[in-house]
């Protein structure tokens, strides 16, 4: 019994150290946000702010289009993980319940593509969308999007579908239920936990992402967030750090509010797959 | 089922309408179809007073040019590499390019850059010293205007060096390589934490390279059949030595500084714990908006050698797209851009030094104030950085010369070891780019 409560403090220390280790550079930059300039150039760095400031905030918003910025990355991240947990979930459910060599090669093609770097299809990419006229062009980013993110949540779908016990789907077809009515009223249910953290998987690589965002959007209306924030950044990795840290405490929210209801929904989600309707 | 097969046509209909609205609502720019010629030009200011001083200059040419529109686009250092090459490949690069001149050497041999020498008014071409210009021609072809630079200075604790009675050098009289080793002794050894200086080394082959031309040191010789070879002689060692002695024998340079930045020596620097710092000229406005209330400090000339205060630099150009179909028009808006009262404003901008010799006339740029006539009194010093025009340059200094020079500021290799490295296994890489 008292090896049983040593463990247990001890999972609850480790787990306090990994938060604490996991929180440090957000509250880090939480604090860096608030120093005026001459905090941040101090030798002895406090938690605290020891004469707090919005000039940082003032500053970032004066000198870069945030909100255009963030409204940009709204719409791209929010319409990429739409349009991927959309097409993902059907492609999923064939591939799960329908195993051939088809399946398996999709499977095997899917995993090698992630191995690719930007790098290799970028040039391919922008020539593509250059003949679409899609450059600098928020929809040809969403589909870059949605294309970069789908075999991954294909991947976690797959195996979000493959736990649902196929004698569910038996029992609906017992019941008269058409394949379509099994998918949507039996399989839909109980995969939604599975679709709403593939859906935050999409949304999170989005509005993180930089690099085809940099290259692809060219005019200040149409820039993301990620660019933006780039510029507080200069020659020599040189960076005006007090507004940088108060721009990236603002572009940190919208993911954590989206979080915050996404999480409901997760364990939502897992409940309404409990209980046949 | 049957439900399915009547929506289904219904379903595509929608989705055709919907990709058609997205695509009418969110496509880019056509362009303009009045005749006029519309210009990008591709700026990598990111100081709000140097983006403000860009913007109202493309303001201005666009209220006086109604033919001409110049379309300010905003880029960034941290990225500019790989979102010009992807620009170029794709055929939609910016007609006016703002880069630096280390970076110039690829995209012109690979046929991206216009040759402007021959668009560029004589004004421009007079003004700017052959110096300059020499950073961005390569084969006799002009690519690229240089309009920015920064020499590489000793910002130090004034209050510190008056205390310590060290004789204070001037651009006439700076300290000799020697002195300055026998100065950073005196000022600290790191006792009580103290030391003389701090080399922010993180990045340590173009420090390295730059100051090492006061000594003559060049590194790379370029033979008569065009072919370059690395050399590390007696004149390449001299910088090198004295900052490996400060470290390791003196203790009078603070070895927790070789792996940091610039900037990350900074709360240190202000906190007392160093003497002085060699940084860009630019770091004057971080120094300004960080530093303590009443913190005394001032902008001194690097150390000299045989060749006097002479240092490499990599200035900020001006380019013209070769796939431009207006390349007269963009050098006529790099000659306007570059007039003389225009490159001031953008030098004070970025708190850099102008290349033009009319512009650093301006007693805005002589003042003591800041200590931009301490900076100023060196431009004449500055020279091309020796590896500008180097082809395959970027892999000896990631692949051989950044771990060599680390290992050896930190002591953990020797002199001969480290000319081993950067000699030996240095010209098997550049072998490679000259077969």
């Amino acid at each position: 019994m008292r090896t049983k409560k040593t463990t247990r403090a001890a999972q609850y220390a480790a787990l306090a150290a990994y938060l604490v280790f996991l929180a440090f550079p957000f509250l880090w930059l939480i604090s860096t946000a608030f120093k005026p300039a001459r905090e941040l150039g101090s030798l002895h760095p406090t938690w605290i702010p020891k004469d707090p400031t919005l000039e940082n905030f003032r500053q970032a918003f004066d000198e870069q289009p945030l909100l255009q910025a963030a409204g940009n990355s709204l719409i791209a991240a929010l319409s990429a993980s739409l349009i991927a947990v959309v097409i993902a979930t059907p492609m999923a459910y064939v591939m799960a319940r329908h195993r051939n060599r088809v399946s398996k090669a999709a499977t095997g093609w899917v995993v090698i593509s992630q191995a690719f770097p930007f790098v290799l299809i970028i040039i391919p990419l922008f020539l593509i969308l250059k003949n679409l006229h899609l450059i600098n062009s928020l929809l040809g980013l969403i589909m870059v999007y949605v294309v970069w993110s789908l075999p991954f949540a294909l991947w976690m779908l797959v195996g979000y579908v493959r736990a649902v016990p196929a004698e569910l789907e038996e029992a609906a077809a017992v019941d008269g239920a058409s394949k379509v009515r099994t998918f949507v009223s039996v399989v839909a249910p109980l995969l939604a936990p599975g679709i709403v953290a593939t859906a935050m998987f999409a949304f999170i690589t989005a509005w993180n992402e930089f690099f085809f965002a940099l290259v692809l959007l060219k005019t200040p209306e149409k820039q993301t967030l990620p660019v933006i924030l780039n510029r507080f950044i200069g020659t020599e990795g040189v960076a005006d750090l007090g507004p940088l840290a108060a721009a990236a405490f603002l572009a940190t929210i919208p993911s954590l509010v989206i979080f915050a209801i996404i999480q409901k929904r997760i364990t939502g989600g897992m409940l309404a797959g409990a209980v046949k309707a | 089922m049957r439900t399915a097969a009547r929506l289904g046509p219904r379903l595509v209909t929608a989705a055709a309408t919907a990709l058609a609205l997205l695509l009418t609502g969110c496509s880019g720019d056509s362009g303009d179809d009045d005749g006029k010629i519309t210009l990008q030009f591709q700026s990598l200011a990111w100081q709000k007073e140097s983006v403000d001083a860009n913007k109202a200059l493309v303001k201005e040419w666009n209220a006086t040019h109604p033919d001409v529109k110049v379309e300010y686009v905003q880029g960034s250092w941290d990225s500019v590499h790989d979102q010009l090459l992807t620009s170029f490949e794709g055929g939609e690069a910016p007609d006016i390019i703002h880069d630096a001149s280390d970076d110039l050497a690829d995209f012109a041999y690979g046929g991206y850059l216009a040759d402007i020498g021959d668009l560029l008014p004589a004004r421009l071409k007079s003004d700017i010293p052959k110096r300059s210009w020499e950073t961005t021609t390569f084969g006799g072809k002009v690519y690229g205007v240089p309009f920015l630079q920064e020499p590489r200075v000793l910002i130090a604790n004034a209050k510190w060096l008056k205390k310590s009675g060290v004789r204070i050098p001037t651009p006439e009289k700076p300290w000799s390589w020697e002195e300055f080793r026998a100065v950073t002794k005196e000022l600290g050894d790191g006792t009580d934490g103290k030391y003389g200086v701090a080399w922010p080394l993180k990045e340590p082959v173009s420090a390295t390279l730059n100051l090492s031309l006061s000594t003559g040191g060049k590194m790379f010789h370029r033979g008569a059949d065009g072919k370059v070879d690395v050399r590390f002689d007696e004149a390449d060692e001299i910088m090198p030595r004295t900052v490996h002695d400060q470290v390791d024998n003196d203790k009078s340079a603070s070895g927790t500084t070789l792996g940091m930045g610039g900037s990350d020596t900074l709360p240190g620097f202000f906190g007392g714990k160093y003497a002085m710092v060699p940084l860009g000229f630019s770091y004057r406005q971080q120094i300004v908006q960080q530093a303590p209330k009443g913190f005394d400090w001032q902008v001194l000339p690097a150390p000299a050698g045989a060749e006097g205060l002479a240092q490499g630099v990599s200035p900020q150009t001006l380019s013209v797209s070769e796939d431009s179909p207006h390349k007269k028009e963009a050098a006529e808006f790099i000659d306007f851009f570059l007039q003389p009262d225009n490159m001031v404003k953008l030098a004070r901008g970025d708190w850099m030094l102008p290349t033009g010799t009319e512009a650093l006339k301006d007693p805005a740029l002589r003042t003591k104030k800041d200590d931009w006539a301490a900076g100023t009194a060196l431009a004449e010093d500055l020279r091309p950085a020796p590896a500008q025009s180097v082809r395959g340059y970027p892999e000896w200094k990631d692949k051989v010369a950044t771990p060599a020079l680390q290992e050896y500021y930190s002591g953990a290799i020797g002199l001969d070891e480290l000319r081993k490295r950067l000699v030996k296994d240095g010209n098997l890489v550049l072998a490679r780019y000259q077969r």
